[in-house]
């Protein structure tokens, strides 16, 4: 399957839904090798379904899997948990020289939207990369489509999910949602301003994950360059995440550009429908694929002297 | 009916759900009187926000004349008896608009989810019990879940540290008997100290009658909106349910004829169009639809060119919640393209 010998070995700290999705799309990687699986809960899911593939597991936390990181050479981490862990998982980590890509809302390390600034990510040995969250991940290309043509003075997001595909960290973390994203639509879109919105809707069967945005320019739209760039800017997206959709849009309406979106995913854990937690994991994946070619190539330092 | 010597907490909405038909266009000082006027009437429980809530000011629902802040800090002062309230949807508002609200003056809360999603509303219940606030849990929709299944979300918000929990009919699609179900699985489930109330919308007409089941059922507090003014058909019209109360011996604390001069004179005359069962505002009741999606359908299909009832029925279909505003503009442009095939 891996024609690539130089991989990585990474560790996933967290095995609710974004884990273990995340787990499936790095088993693929040419560059990257989960080797082992954080949670802390014996009867999780996820933790299953990743002894079921070959990796080890602990259900202590990040400390069950500090005292194997120099045997495995374990260099990169994916941490899945809340915006509440985090920090802890993340000093951790830190003191050992572990690349972390945090696919919480924490934003202790700087923001990667990969269709949008993985360039700006090239040669930074950043320690610690943060992945804004799944409707940022959805939405900002949007807003830095629009703003590559003219300045926005606002923008704002609606993200909608299925239920059954927020998970228990999602749902204590609702207000890091809302703010790390108006955040991200701000320093990585390129808005003045930036609002966010989510929307948790239950209907059966679930709905698949629909994103709006609306961009509040400050001259008059230039409505074909924009059309342009967002048609540009979507094929890009899509090359990580096929099913990321223009649904409808843009509509111009004075100085308002709306635009409406669906990401449906592949499905490797949860169905089709929850493409938000397919857009947040492809989007890690690809940034720690940069960080694991990098590691490759030298950037980071030789392999096993960390501690 | 027996419901003589009850005692009930009547609680005005018409300044924040009645924000839906002004589209957040209520000036400071038409706030100011009639806040002054449901106070004069003895009326104890005042909501002044965004009709989203806190923070709702937005491209989706909205931006309003004045912002929370500048209402709040305007009526609290103004009050003699009657206390603030302000409304959070956890996902549109965050724990830092509660702590503003706060330093405002509001004494009580309402945390609002949709029926089934308890859950995303913990951090902003702990927060608002540690200010020390009167906090109220709100779950919306509820027709769109079974009683027992809403007794279990409001256990869960009980848990938090919710002191009330609302059964909160946001399509006003409910009829007496579910609402009796509903409020009766509460008061069956949650500690005897955790009070219960009812919020209706009167879009099958159904608002005080639904409103006296829930107190027969248990609940001791109960939204209406003088005149009416709140979303689709409006809420329970408060100075309405108020007489009904008296007439049955519920002890409300509100003069009959003071709240129905409040609705005369001070609101009826502010309101663009009258707040009535039309046709969109039946279907939203028939069909099971939030209720302050009314006027958005409205104009999307003014806007396209398809029937408005025919969006509604769509947003049904779909089973939107509350808060997904951005789909109906979205579904007005897939009928319009259906219509040109």
């Amino acid at each position: 399957m891996r024609n690539n010998l130089a991989t990585v070995k990474c560790a996933i700290v967290g095995s609710g839904n974004i884990g273990t999705d995340l787990m499936y799309k790095a088993l693929r990687s040419e560059w990257l090798e989960p080797v082992w699986m954080v949670g802390i809960d014996p009867s999780s899911e996820g933790l299953a379904r990743a002894r079921a593939q070959g990796l080890a597991t602990t259900v202590d936390g990040v400390d069950g899997l500090l005292p194997h990181l120099d045997r495995e050479d374990v260099r990169i981490a994916f941490d899945a948990t809340s915006a509440y862990v985090h920090p802890q998982n993340a000093a951790k980590l830190a003191a050992r020289g572990v690349v972390v890509v945090d696919l919480t809302p924490a934003a202790i390390g700087p923001y990667c939207v990969p269709s949008v600034n993985l360039a700006k990510h090239v040669g930074k040995r950043e320690m610690n990369v943060n992945m804004v969250s799944c409707g940022g991940q959805a939405t900002i290309p949007i807003v830095a489509a629009v703003a590559r043509v003219q300045a926005v003075a606002y923008a704002e997001i609606v993200a909608t999910v299925s239920s059954r595909s927020a998970g228990s960290g999602t749902r204590k973390n609702i207000d890091e949602f809302t703010r790390t994203t108006a955040n991200g639509i701000e320093k990585v879109g390129g808005a003045r301003r930036g609002k966010a919105i989510i929307i948790l809707n239950p209907a059966e069967p679930p709905l698949i994950m629909r994103d709006t945005v609306y961009c509040l320019t400050e001259g008059e739209p230039r409505e074909d360059a924009i059309r342009a760039s967002l048609a540009t800017m979507i094929a890009e997206v899509q090359r990580y995440v096929p099913g990321y959709q223009l649904k409808n849009g843009p509509v111009f309406d004075g100085k308002r550009v709306s635009v409406w979106l669906e990401v449906a995913g592949l499905g490797d854990y949860l169905p089709r429908y929850a493409g938000n937690l397919d857009i947040m994991t492809a989007a890690a994946l690809r940034t720690g694929e940069l960080i694991a070619r990098e590691m490759a190539d030298g950037l980071y330092g030789q392999t096993g002297k960390w501690s | 009916m027996n419901l003589r010597g009850r005692k009930i907490v009547l609680h005005d909405n018409s300044l924040r759900d009645g924000m839906h038909p002004k589209r957040h266009q209520i000036s400071v000082e038409q706030m100011i009187s009639v806040a002054g006027g449901l106070d004069e009437a003895g009326v104890p429980l005042i909501e002044v926000t965004h009709g989203d809530g806190l923070g709702g000011a937005s491209v989706n629902y909205g931006f309003p004349a004045y912002s929370d802040e500048e209402y709040l800090r305007a009526v609290i002062p103004q009050m003699k008896r009657a206390r603030v309230s302000a409304l959070l949807l956890p996902g549109i508002g965050t724990v830092e608009h509660l702590r503003r609200a706060h330093e405002c003056g509001v004494t009580t809360v309402r945390v609002a989810t949709h029926c089934t999603e308890a859950d995303i509303s913990e951090q902003h219940i702990r927060c608002a019990r540690e200010l020390g606030l009167d906090t109220v849990a709100f779950l919306m929709m509820a027709h769109m879940v079974d009683p027992a299944e809403l007794a279990r979300q409001a256990k869960l918000m009980e848990s938090y540290g919710a002191h009330c929990v609302y059964v909160t009919d946001s399509a006003g699609y409910l009829l007496p008997d579910g609402v009796t179900a509903r409020v009766g699985a509460l008061r069956a489930t949650l500690d005897p100290a955790t009070e219960i109330g009812f919020h209706g919308h009167h879009n099958l007409g159904m608002g005080i009658a639904n409103s006296l089941a829930a107190i027969e059922a248990g609940a001791v507090r109960i939204d209406g909106s003088v005149a009416g003014l709140g979303a689709g058909a409006g809420n329970t019209p408060l100075e309405v349910f108020n007489a009904v109360a008296v007439r049955l011996g519920i002890e409300t604390g509100v003069d009959v004829f003071k709240l129905a001069d409040v609705a005369e004179d001070l609101v009826v005359p502010l309101m663009d169009q009258p707040i009535r069962i039309d046709r969109d505002s039946l279907i939203l009741g028939y069909a099971g639809v939030y209720s302050s999606f009314l006027l958005f359908a409205k104009r999307a299909g003014a806007k396209y060119g398809v029937p408005s009832a025919n969006i509604l029925v769509e947003l049904g279909r779909m089973k939107t919640v509350g808060g997904q505003e951005d789909m109906i503009e979205d579904i007005a442009l897939n009928l319009a393209k259906l219509a040109k095939l």
